[in-house]
């Protein structure tokens, strides 16, 4: 059975994120809702719209694109997203990320996400048909 | 990691011979124990890293060595442009040019602890730090441009820093070779309000007391005596840096397949250094150096005005400011002939030993500052640069304790209050917007960085000067 979800996994140094869903695209979300939640545990208000596309010669390297566009998102607006939508077509990814202004009380973030990174880098899809989208992120 | 995989040279000295694809031995300088707690991925990264094109004489491994992006953090490796050497930007990292500035303060401990609550407020108010928090200063395209160039050396242009500081800082301040051309418009803005700001994760200001003295002779060079305060910062260059590293990291990973320079991990991305690709990186490396020099100059700046709120009298001299996530041309001496390489350090310090040309004079005789951050509960090490450090690996050193556990498994042991509660009982107090950051740096998660230092010092990179306790943290 095929479910949408997010987890982390350990690195020495730094941290990954992993989504899981029925689709590459429903995995990226889910990817996506992990970044976040490296910064804070608060529910994000997913009140402002932001849009981003990126293209990638396989589906690992636009993973890491994707990433890579939402954590510049987050670092040029102050902004944290809590609602992802993602449409992938070929090797283009159009991604629609819904958040709000960073509130340090209220998020109390506890590092920055400096940039996705190759390191156990896999999207790919297990027996039952579920996929997986995971890499390592430097904080 | 289990001892037998390697060459036992001596007590801190383990050697992994070159087989397969590998050019050049792997050396990894630490302790017995320190090599069995590391991570099987150190030995596998070191040995990655020996296959590179143009590597000379090593892959090295400082002592603090933990798992990281291609090359370990803790790596040290040298290439020779004229036998195919690489440039690569996993490296140098994302975080190019982090690195640990340490002022001098003339205070002794007795002067601040009296007023060390209000101290850490004014600290924590005037320095932004974490996500969300803002700088104060905003570059337009020019001053943006200036800025990667300038360096520390703009930032005193500025008013954000002083003079005397330049001959302080590695490259007096200003990196030579910076292109700010070659950093792409998303690096640019990335960074347009980031200066003098912070940042998080292992970034922190910390104002210390000398606790211990190891070297009464460098450290009344470096002006270091028993109960002296003096302030620490650590961090790089900011989202500019990490933007450099993302870009240049996917395009060399084309660039290397490109070159026909098989990969073993894309992370180890990388291209010729006469090849354009590297020659852009280059440019672009150098100019986000800068951008960390200029960063801290800056920072240094606000310290200086928070401190003469405090202590009207008070003169923060700046000790050093060494980089340790970076990619330097430096000429070093390989089988008895002096050679210009290019040295990757990844999360390790450059360690000048005595007479080096490029130090100060008031330093030269002794050798350079090696600044060594711990943890916010274990305190930090002042080493300086040991001559051996030369042919031991290309006068480097570790960078400070490594982590030992994952921030993971540091949110799973530790509570962020209890911590800061702990802390606070021993004189030492943490402001941070968040508890979850501080269990995630808690001290526990770190390497013991007296094991890492003195590991350092018996393998001839740097000699012990100065143990410093914290009193004051400041984390993003």
């Amino acid at each position: 059975m095929n479910r949408a979800a997010w987890e982390h996994f350990p690195h020495e140094a730094d941290v990954g994120v992993r989504g899981f869903g029925a689709t590459p695209a429903e995995a990226f979300e889910q990817a996506a809702l992990a970044l976040t939640a490296v910064v804070t545990h608060t529910e994000i208000k997913a009140v402002i719209p932001i849009q981003v596309s990126c293209e990638a010669p396989d589906l690992e390297l636009l993973f890491v694109d994707w990433l890579n566009a939402v954590i510049y998102e987050m670092a040029i607006r102050k902004m944290l997203f809590g609602r992802f939508a993602v449409t992938i077509e070929g090797t283009r990814l159009k991604g629609r990320l819904w958040g709000e202004c960073v509130d340090v009380t209220r998020h109390a973030p506890a590092c920055e996400p400096k940039g996705a990174t190759y390191t156990a880098l896999k999207v790919g899809q297990d027996a039952e048909g579920q996929w997986s989208a995971g890499c390592v992120v430097d904080v | 990691m289990d001892t037998n995989r390697f060459t036992r040279v001596d007590d801190t000295t383990w050697r992994i011979e070159p087989r397969g694809a590998m050019r050049v031995p792997a050396i990894i300088y630490a302790d017995e124990k320190l090599i069995r707690d590391m991570d099987d991925k150190v030995h596998e990264q070191a040995t990655n890293v020996a296959t590179l094109p143009g590597i000379v004489q090593a892959s090295y491994v400082m002592p603090d060595a933990h798992w990281g992006y291609g090359f370990p953090i803790g790596g040290v490796a040298a290439f020779d442009s004229d036998k195919g050497g690489i440039v690569s930007a996993g490296g140098v990292g994302f975080d190019i040019s982090c690195g640990v500035r340490t002022m001098l303060t003339g205070l002794k401990v007795s002067d601040v602890v009296p007023l060390q609550r209000s101290l850490a407020d004014s600290l924590y108010c005037q320095i932004p730090a974490g996500v969300g928090s803002r700088g104060a200063i905003t570059l337009d395209a020019i001053d943006m441009d200036a800025m990667l160039v300038g360096g520390a050396a703009w930032a005193v242009e500025q008013g954000w820093g002083e003079a005397r500081d330049l001959e302080r800082i590695e490259e007096n301040g200003k990196m030579a070779g910076a292109r700010p051309d070659y950093v792409s418009e998303r690096a640019k803005e990335r960074q347009r309000r980031e200066m003098g700001t912070l940042g998080s994760g292992n970034h922190y200001l910390e104002v210390q007391t000398v606790a211990e003295i190891f070297d009464e002779k460098a450290a009344e060079v470096f002006g270091l005596t028993i109960d002296d305060v003096v302030v620490t910062i650590h961090c790089g260059s900011r989202g500019l840096g990490h933007q450099i590293g993302t870009e240049f990291l996917k395009e060399m990973a084309v660039a290397a397949k490109a070159s026909g320079i098989d990969l073993l991990d894309r992370e180890l991305a990388c291209a010729p250094i006469n090849s354009e690709v590297g020659q852009r990186y280059l440019g672009a490396m150098r100019a986000a150096i800068n951008c960390a020099l200029a960063n801290r100059e800056i920072l240094g700046h606000y310290t200086r005005r928070v401190f003469a709120h405090f202590f009207p009298k008070c003169d923060l001299a700046l000790l050093f400011d060494v980089s340790h996530n970076t990619c330097k041309v430096e000429r070093h001496a390989v089988d008895g002939r002096q050679r210009e390489l290019f040295v990757h350090r990844k999360g390790a310090t450059r360690a000048f030993g005595p007479g080096h040309p490029s130090l100060p004079d008031a330093l030269r005789a002794v050798g350079q500052p090696v600044l060594i951050g711990g943890s916010m509960g274990t305190g930090s090490y002042i080493l300086v640069g040991e001559a051996t450090a030369e042919s031991k690996a290309f006068a480097s050193a570790c960078h400070g304790a490594g982590r030992a556990l994952s921030r993971h498994a540091a949110l799973k042991q530790w509570s962020g209050r209890k911590v800061v509660d702990e802390l606070a009982e021993r004189g030492i107090l943490i402001k941070s917007p968040s508890l979850r950051g501080v269990a995630e740096e808690a001290p526990g998660a770190y390497k013991d960085v007296s094991a890492v230092v003195a590991a350092a010092e018996k393998a001839g990179l740097a000699r012990r000067v100065a143990r410093l306790r914290p009193l004051i943290c400041i984390k993003g």
